[in-house]
């Protein structure tokens, strides 16, 4: 099927066309591109919260945007079932929405990373997944300052007994609880992520290991 | 009005009784103390050029890919298919000393604008950084926070940080080196510049709130340091990348229309040298309303105002009757937009507030005449050459390798590299660690090769050829990932001029500069002078840094440092005379620093890559890295280090010195690595071409191995290379 994706841009968004060209390169049609002071948007099955830093990172990441007015439709969609997909800056906007538990803080480094890391697929049971094969060791960019995942211990149970960790890091760069780069909601149609699938779709930029996401996408 | 303004304010202001008297003649009157700030920093070196503007007009920059050159915000260059590429490189050394974070960070953020003001959309960033000894107690924290200020600039406007170089020195223990190159992308027919036109037409101001930050910086960096440079950081400007990422989507959302007449960015000296420099051009007037600038806090003067030096501003003419326009985009970017002036024919800036003439002068004057310097230069006496024989150290070539690649300059600077996010946009093909950056041209398989170089131990011992040999480098390091080098960007940084040794170093190395521009086609497009980087008298070393921009028409073409596997041919291009003066071996192994620095011969160099550029894209090559620092030896060790793959090197017969043939230092040349098969038919090519050549090795194994010494583990290698920085960081 053909996918109707759309892109938010907040003020600060700064991966909103990269997310925007690796879907129209994989799912072959114009990404629509929502400013975040809209309050609708036309019918579509994947919204796209790109990385970047929204509001400038101001307060805390993501905090701000979570509270534009667009992120009202964003999580009415959500609850309705459309697909969400939250990158980098993105996936701290869904956990201060509310969308995602737990929360992104700084690196235990202290510093801001970029670099190739290594991945393990932790589920390949959801739509942003299911074309991964099993357990599969991937490569992708991470590039953030704040991509320290933090839960409480019943949320880290529950994203294990529900088997809603998407991603793990293989050389954990950010000093997540238990390796976690990428977790799903309970109706996992919403997924947040702090690798950037959407930089790694051809092999001229150095892998497209994350062309699956959009992949599978293609396959909900 | 026309009362005499006292000598101590006179030179608190940074200029002399001469200019004094000058100013005097030009107004016909005593100025007043608005006018004397603006006098000041128009007269400053860093914006009047006037110690070296003569010895500047010796470069070349003229080409007929060349679209715009030195004198607008950024030099341009043609790329084809209606595409232009736009890029400057600029210092921000004296703030970056006194407030590291800040200083950094705004010289991103400026350099930035400097593009982008064209009509550019920014797509890359590089920076050179030279910093004191690592013993120095600043050192550290200085490294810390430039590093942390770039990246926390350029990570959040979401511009990729590809390439620089990062050095040590004790000569920069009280002054450290921050340059700092953007590189943009503009359709060839949407170039906007800054020559104001048209008689009543508004000036607008865009951008960020004016605050009390950054009054005489541009003073501020035209003046050496004494040991209280710590109490001048009230002069160093403070940035917000988020703001300066608004600003770049509203300047190109509304440069997508038609209503701007010109625009220029508001950088050194703020709104002064932006509204002069706009009607400078156009011979025209401006009166401004100081009344309507948007400012940040209460009670701020016309002083204030006019020599702040706040960030994320900019100025345009438009339209008349645009304005609307221009509000409704940047109202929509949460950013002000305010008419405070209109252009006149009096060719005269005025200025008023609350109701008075806060400033009224002539233009042409104050932009264009400023005191002109022909300060007394004296050349540095030419090194003795070291002769090959004096690089035996008692070391073994494995043990004096793993000595280098663990040296401070030579070691991993991924520590620096992995703080800035170099693949955002999705374009980086070759990210930092290369030769050269490579960027694809977006939407297309075209890409910009992009490097910055400069040797300063080179400059320090001849400025001629060290000048002449930073352009010979970058445009080595342009062909080494195959591209065709179209032009370069500068950043001179010299110590005080006054004084005639170091006015000869200036001299010496842009007439180096100048002679292997022309020999290579290689024009100067755009460039930023930084004098007095002195403290206490003692002066950094030379470092005229080029930051070199190059074409690559097709992508399956591009060269890089790894090679496939093994069983390649190891080829070594150029000549090698064991030249050990002034290298790195030299410095680092033996404790010298001594000797001339190796010189270059600018018709080899060009045949040399040419040869190499046309091997590689006719993909006959299956890796491909210029010699540098450290010579032969660390130029294998760094390709087997980014192959993963080991190498066994074969010294030729008879040599006088091994450790100086595999640690020279001779120019012009590249190590090739080839698949067996072509061997014959590139050998005979590169001979038909006049190069010398030698085969010199083999690709394989887990260890680079020179013949006749134990072999060294690329473990051991890799360890070697990357510990030096973390373990110092730490």
């Amino acid at each position: 099927m053909s996918l109707r994706a759309a892109v938010i841009t907040f003020p600060g968004s700064n991966c909103d066309r990269d997310l925007a060209v690796a879907m129209e390169t994989v799912f072959g049609k114009p990404t629509l591109r929502v400013w975040h002071g809209d309050t609708d948007m036309p019918e579509v099955d994947l919204i796209g919260v790109p990385g970047g830093f929204a509001y400038g990172d101001y307060l805390r990441c993501g905090a701000i945007a979570a509270r534009a007015p667009i992120m009202a439709e964003v999580i009415a969609r959500a609850q309705a079932g459309v697909l969400v997909l939250g990158i980098c800056n993105g996936f701290q906007v869904l956990t201060e929405a509310g969308l995602l538990p737990g929360a992104l803080i700084r690196n235990a480094s202290l510093r801001f990373v970029c670099r190739q890391v290594e991945l393990e697929v932790g589920t390949t049971f959801s739509a942003f997944t299911r074309r991964f094969t099993d357990h599969a060791s991937i490569r992708l960019p991470v590039a953030h300052h704040d991509g320290n995942y933090f839960c409480d211990h019943e949320t880290l149970q529950a994203l294990e007994d529900e088997d809603r960790i998407a991603f793990r890091y293989g050389d954990n760069p950010n000093g997540s609880t238990a390796d976690i780069a990428g977790i799903l909601n309970k109706g996992r149609n919403v997924l947040g992520l702090m690798p950037h699938p959407e930089r790694a779709i051809e092999p001229l930029l150095g892998g497209d290991d994350g062309r699956l996401v959009f992949e599978s996408l293609m396959a909900a | 009005m026309s009362e005499p303004i006292a000598s101590e304010t006179v030179a608190e202001h940074g200029l002399k009784p001469d200019d004094y008297a000058l100013i005097v003649e030009i107004l016909g009157r005593h100025p007043n103390l608005v006018e004397l700030g603006i006098f000041s920093v128009m007269w400053s070196e860093h914006c009047s050029y006037k110690s070296s503007k003569k010895h500047l007009a010796k470069l070349p920059t003229e080409a007929p890919w060349v679209i715009c050159g030195p004198g607008e915000n950024a030099g341009i260059v043609d790329i084809g298919d209606g595409q232009a590429v736009v890029f400057k490189m600029e210092s921000h050394n004296h703030p970056s000393f006194i407030e590291p974070y800040q200083g950094a960070a705004t010289g991103v953020g400026g350099i930035m604008r400097d593009v982008f003001t064209m009509g550019a959309r920014p797509i890359a960033l590089l920076n050179s950084l030279r910093f004191g000894e690592q013993q120095h107690p600043k050192t550290r924290h200085l490294v810390a926070s430039v590093v942390a200020g770039i990246g926390g600039y350029g990570n959040c406007v979401g511009v990729p940080t590809v390439g620089g170089e990062t050095t040590f020195h004790h000569r920069f223990n009280g002054n450290v080196l921050v340059n700092a190159m953007c590189v943009g992308l503009v359709d060839a027919d949407r170039i906007f510049y800054a020559k104001a036109t048209g008689v009543g037409n508004p000036v607008v101001y865009v951008g960020a709130k004016t605050g009390r930050d950054g009054i005489h910086g541009a003073t501020m960096a035209s003046a050496e340091f004494s040991e209280d440079a710590e109490t001048r950081r009230p002069t160093v400007q403070v940035g917000d990348p988020f703001t300066e990422k608004l600003l770049i989507e509203a300047c190109l959302e509304l440069m997508a229309g038609d209503c701007i007449v010109a625009v220029q960015d508001m950088g050194a000296a703020g709104l002064t040298s932006s509204s002069f420099e706009m009607a400078a051009k156009g011979g025209l007037g401006i009166e401004m309303n100081l009344d309507r600038v948007p400012l940040r806090e209460t009670g701020m003067t016309a002083y204030e105002i006019m020599l702040s030096e706040s960030q994320e501003r900019m100025l345009m003419v438009l339209e008349e009757g645009r304005e609307a326009e221009a509000r409704s985009i940047f109202t929509k970017w949460g950013l002000d937009c305010a008419t405070i002036g209109r252009l006149t024919d009096t060719g005269r800036m005025v200025l008023r507030q609350n109701a008075k003439i806060a400033a009224d002068v002539p233009i042409p004057p104050v932009s264009g005449a400023s005191p002109v310097y022909e300060r007394p230069f004296r050349s540095t006496p030419k090194p003795i050459p070291v002769v090959a024989h004096d690089g035996d150290s008692g070391l073994s070539p494995p043990e004096a390798l793993l000595r280098l690649m663990a040296c401070p300059d030579l070691a991993s600077k991924s520590w620096v590299w992995e703080q800035y996010d170099s693949m955002v946009m999705a374009d980086t093909v070759g990210g930092p660690g290369g030769d050269a950056a490579i960027i694809r041209v977006h939407g297309t398989n075209k890409g910009l090769a992009l490097t910055s170089d400069c040797t300063p131990r080179y400059c320090e011992a001849d400025p001629q050829a060290g000048g002449m040999q930073a352009v010979a480098e970058a445009w080595r390091n342009l062909t080494a990932v195959g591209a065709r080098p179209l032009a370069i960007t500068n950043c001179l940084n010299f110590g005080n001029p006054e004084r005639p040794l170091i006015m000869g170093q200036l001299v010496g190395c842009i007439e180096g500069m100048a002679k292997a521009c022309r020999a290579l086609d290689f024009p100067v497009v755009s460039g930023n002078v930084s004098l007095y980087n002195e403290t206490d008298g003692r002066a950094i070393q030379p470092t005229p840094t080029i930051g070199g921009v190059g074409l690559i028409d097709d992508l399956d073409q591009a060269g890089g440092l790894a090679w496939p596997g093994s069983g390649r041919q190891l080829i070594l291009i150029g000549e090698s005379d064991s030249w050990i003066g002034a290298s790195l071996y030299l410095r680092e192994i033996l404790g010298k620093e001594e000797g001339a620095p190796p010189p270059v011969d600018l018709v080899v160099e060009r045949r040399n890559g040419d040869c190499v550029r046309n091997l590689i894209q006719g993909r006959l090559i299956d890796a491909c890295h210029d010699l540098s620092d450290g010579g032969l030896m660390v130029a294998v060790a760094e390709m087997c280090l980014a192959s993963g793959s080991g190498a066994r090197i074969t010294l030729p017969k008879g040599l006088h010195s091994a450790m100086a043939w595999l640690f020279g230092e001779e120019q012009s040349r590249y190590v090739l690595a080839i698949d067996a098969e072509h061997q014959d038919a590139v050998m005979s090519r590169i001979r038909s071409e006049g190069v010398i050549a030698r085969l010199i090795g083999i690709t394989g194994g887990e260890a680079l191995t020179v013949d006749g010494f134990d072999p060294i583990p690329l473990a051991t290698l890799a360890e070697a290379n990357r510990g030096w920085m973390q373990r110092y960081m730490a």
